[in-house]
């Protein structure tokens, strides 16, 4: 009987481990909410993918799901609120509101939460199934086993910082192609 | 005897228009016979309008084919309803561009005070007597009032973030 090895680097096994321990911060204000709970909820499951505890307190939260319509009175509350999270941290911006604006392009609704913090994944829809969520959540896990963060903003002027899919705005083809390279 | 009957009998000089749509009954009238006429309809026995339904104001700036509107640009429109009698009636006040400014009716209908207050932020139309006349939804460094017909619909007055998206 030999002696069993087992070998990694510590990042790797933190990452793995972070990956199964996500504690989400649910910032839910529109219809989206909807959805995210019916994935919360028994059917779909989030906690197969560890994430089903969500925590009330940024402070003991990992990833901050940013659910619903974003209005610009509402902005610097979600700024404090992401502020408030500890490192490592990470954003999802679920439903097609806090990607781009969506169809809410008026004077009230911000044009996109990642104007205001970095966005790790992007969920469109209006709003996205519950398979296209866990299909987020899937692709947030690789970003989190990789020790990957998003730290950049999209910058209005200079179009860099977004999936070239939202670039002016919310389309129909655009939110296709999007829906298609998920796959 | 129909409520609009009644004001009509009451109020008859003070009435520009009346009209009525398959029971909705419409009187339109000056900012000056507003609270009278307001006084009228809540303290009446026999129309008893207890209940402020809605509350709201259109601007007619290109209204009728793009012919901008200067004299009475904005219609402030008010829906009253009674428990009582199960009836209702519409008032439509005329306000022009220069002094956009009408009576409050928090002290008859205390539920006038938010909605005056959303008048004044969507449309900037003062309401003379509020208790506490300032923005309901949008934010104290909004400038301008954003359902007004002249309000650029892709100007963006973001609280943080980049500012001309």
């Amino acid at each position: 009987m030999g002696i069993n090895f087992f070998t990694s680097k510590l990042n790797d096994a933190l990452g793995w481990a972070r990956k199964f321990s996500i504690f989400q911060y649910p910032f839910v204000t529109a219809c989206c909410g909807m959805e995210y709970m019916s994935t919360a909820a028994a059917h779909y499951d989030v906690d197969r993918f560890g994430a089903g505890f969500p925590r009330f307190s940024p402070r003991q939260s990992d990833v901050l799901f940013v659910v619903g319509t974003i209005s610009q009175k509402m902005a610097p509350v979600l700024k404090m609120v992401h502020d408030q999270m500890c490192e490592p941290k990470w954003v999802v911006a679920f439903g097609v509101c806090t990607c781009t604006g969506g169809f809410y392009d008026n004077y009230a609704t911000l044009q996109g939460i990642d104007t205001i913090i970095p966005v790790d994944i992007y969920i469109p829809g209006c709003p996205p199934r519950p398979e296209n969520v866990l299909d987020g959540l899937m692709k947030l896990q690789e970003k989190i086993k990789k020790g990957e963060q998003s730290r950049t903003l999209y910058d209005p002027r200079t179009k860099k910082g977004r999936p070239a899919e939202f670039q002016g705005g919310y389309t129909v083809e655009g939110h296709i192609k999007h829906i298609e390279s998920l796959s | 005897m129909t409520p609009l009957e009644r004001i009509q009998e009451h109020f008859s000089t003070q009435i520009i228009e009346v009209h009525a749509f398959r029971g909705d009954e419409t009187a339109v009238i000056r900012p000056s016979s507003l609270r009278p006429m307001a006084k009228f309809l809540k303290e009446t026995p026999e129309l008893d309008f207890n209940f402020l339904m809605d509350l709201t104001a259109v601007d007619h700036l290109f209204y009728a084919g793009g012919r901008v509107q200067k004299e009475f640009r904005f219609e402030v429109v008010y829906h009253f309803f009674s428990l009582k009698f199960n009836h209702r009636i519409r008032l439509k006040v005329l306000v022009d561009e220069k002094s956009p400014e009408v009576d409050t009716l928090v002290d008859f209908w205390p539920a006038a005070n938010w909605y005056e207050r959303e008048v004044w932020d969507m449309f900037g139309i003062r309401f003379k007597g509020h208790p506490n006349l300032k923005r309901m939804l949008m934010y104290e460094e909004f400038k301008g009032h954003a359902l007004r017909k002249d309000y650029p619909f892709n100007k963006r007055q973001p609280l943080i973030g980049p500012k001309d998206v």
